[in-house]
């Protein structure tokens, strides 16, 4: 069986999945939400390489470099958001992010 | 590459700008708070005036077509720049108080502006992405900007999750419609399917509904609305007024020009789901605030119900409909600064108040600033003849003609359940008994502010041409009609 483009996708979609169920099912702490949303990212990436190849375009890697850098970014500014909450709360437990309810 | 620079123009002004006064900030010894701000402003004016001054004739692309510049772009750039400038006039007295004056403020402001320039202007997938990503990081941190409040941290810390959350959906969308048309440019999508009767295939429409998902979120339609009431209300309330007005002129406009541009064919493909996002939003903007006793949580269910309202607009498909969104936009973007300055001035000697209830009054104590929020309420409440009342009316008569019946039918009795939360302020301030402390005065430039921007909703129907004018010429640019056509067409009321 050769490896097509299809098994890409499908393994894309169940990271993806993975990642989204990983926000909303999670009830310990946030960073597994920041795990997450790398997956999330990551799953994207996939697709993009995996549509790449298959076209023959490099437009699909170029979007997955700058994908990846802006995943960076956004992971630094998440985790300083997280430490100044940190120093607030004296915790990062989901259950914790709950002061405006309604 | 100079003809590419002179398109970027006011973004490039700008982003070297927050550069320059971010050194200048990093490097000065002494508070140069309030020179930041200023010098903020003053390039937001700057860019502004740029953006709304190059309006060519048709479209002009830049960087290989990932960048363009037409009539649409260009009066909502200048809008959503002079929206920021605004807000940062708007946040420098309450941020003296509240001890939060530092001048990385108005630098990651003018950064945001940057990002949404970049985004309404985005006719390629990665460019928007660039763009999305660059307002949002700017704004993630802006909300949780007060770092010794566990509100405010905490809401920074939502928006950042489901922001986050809403870029990987978009992300996820765009990976998917360059996998199945083989492009990321706006108009090589369009190209690369002219489907038959309208219907995409399969791969395309889930990716057009991730894509769909992700720009919602970023202008807080139901259902991607959740993170709107609790960043609003834990956001210090000049941040709150920011995010009310900017950043969603910028998402509605880069979400109407990427359905419009890329999906022009496909229309029968994304009606539905806008449709159904349009109503959901208005209704829940109606029912939800009803039982709101904070002000800032209340003006978010507004702002989620005033995004189906421009939505119904949108949903309609049609040049006049689009015209409709962007003038209801900017309509929205004045009430809601204009509320906001009212907002921001509920101070009494211990500090700022957010109860609804604490509004008790107002009439007797603050006459004036009572005069303006209850102007503000009756407009965005949709009353005639305030402006309010013109953005709603240009939305529904696209909608009607369009054949949008049951949704105009909706949107009209979803605004009167709305008109209930509007008119008990009113009641709150004209009829109750004030308590015993009254509010501190306003600041001289809130009053200003909500002086104008009342004055402006009262007296939007005098002369109402031209803003209605700019906006059908906006929403032409998007169709490329002949501009002769667009005249003819304004004589309508």
């Amino acid at each position: 069986m050769t490896i097509g483009l299809t098994h890409y996708l499908t393994l894309a979609a169940i990271l993806f999945t993975i990642g989204v169920f990983g926000i909303f099912l999670n009830r310990k702490n946030v960073i597994i939400i920041l795990m997450s949303i790398e997956l999330m990212l990551l799953a994207v990436n996939l697709n993009l390489v995996a549509f790449s190849a298959y076209l023959g375009d490099l437009i699909g890697q170029v979007f997955a470099l700058l994908v990846l850098t802006v995943a960076a970014g956004e992971a630094a500014i998440g985790l300083a958001i997280l430490v100044v909450y940190f120093r607030n709360r004296g915790g990062i437990a989901v259950e914790d992010v709950s002061q405006m309810k309604g | 590459m100079l003809s590419n620079l002179s398109l970027i123009l006011p973004e490039l002004v700008l982003f070297i700008g927050a550069m320059v006064l971010l050194m200048y900030g990093a490097f000065s010894t002494k508070d140069v708070t309030r020179g930041v701000d200023l010098g903020a402003m003053g390039l937001l004016v700057i860019a502004a005036v740029l953006a709304l001054t190059q309006s060519p004739n048709g479209q002009e692309v830049a960087f290989n077509g990932a960048f363009a510049v037409d009539g649409f772009t260009s009066l909502m750039k200048g809008l959503t720049f002079i929206a920021t400038a605004v807000a940062i006039a708007m946040s420098r007295d309450f941020m003296a108080r509240e001890k939060l004056a530092r001048f990385e403020f108005s630098v990651l402001l003018v950064l945001a502006a940057t990002g949404m320039g970049m985004m309404i202007s985005a006719n390629d997938l990665i460019a928007l992405y660039m763009g999305i990503e660059l307002q949002s990081l700017a704004l993630y941190v802006v909300a949780a900007i007060n770092r010794d409040s566990l509100r405010s941290t905490e809401a920074g810390l939502k928006y950042f999750v489901l922001g986050a959350l809403s870029s990987g959906l978009l992300l996820y969308g765009a990976s998917l419609i360059y996998g199945f048309s083989g492009a990321t440019g706006f108009g090589d999508i369009a190209l690369a399917f002219q489907p038959e009767n309208g219907q995409l295939p399969i791969a395309m429409t889930i990716g057009l509904v991730f894509l769909i998902a992700g720009l919602a979120f970023k202008i807080s339609a139901v259902p991607f609305h959740m993170w709107t009431p609790d960043v609003y209300e834990g956001a210090p309330t000049a941040v709150t007024a920011f995010f009310a007005a900017a950043p969603k002129l910028a998402g509605m406009a880069i979400f109407v020009r990427v359905m419009m541009t890329a999906f022009p064919d496909a229309i029968v493909a994304w009606q539905q789901i806008i449709i159904f996002v349009s109503f959901a939003s208005m209704a829940l903007g109606a029912f939800a605030a009803i039982g709101q006793r904070n002000i800032k949580r209340l003006l978010a269910y507004s702002s989620i119900g005033h995004m189906g309202f421009a939505l119904v607009g949108f949903a309609a498909g049609t040049q006049d409909g689009v015209a409709g969104v962007v003038l209801y936009m900017a309509l929205y973007a004045v009430m809601t600064l204009g509320t906001f300055a009212c907002v921001l001035s509920m101070r009494r000697e211990g500090g700022m108040v957010e109860k609804i209830d604490n509004l008790a009054g107002l009439s007797q104590t603050r006459p004036f600033m009572a005069a303006c929020l209850a102007i503000m309420m009756f407009s965005l409440a949709g009353i005639p003849p305030l402006a309010g009342f013109f953005g709603k009316l240009f939305v529904f008569r696209a909608a009607i003609d369009a054949g949008l019946y049951g949704l105009s039918i909706l949107g009209v009795l979803s605004s009167v359940v709305g008109a209930f939360y509007y008119l008990r302020i009113v009641k709150i301030m004209y009829i109750d008994a004030p308590p015993e402390e009254p509010y501190a005065p306003m600041a001289r430039d809130m009053r200003y502010l909500a002086g104008a921007s009342a004055a402006f909703a009262l007296l939007f129907f005098v002369y109402p041409a031209p803003l209605v004018e700019l906006s059908e010429l906006a929403a032409s640019a998007l169709f490329q009609t002949p501009a002769v056509e667009v005249v003819t067409s304004i004589a309508r009321p």
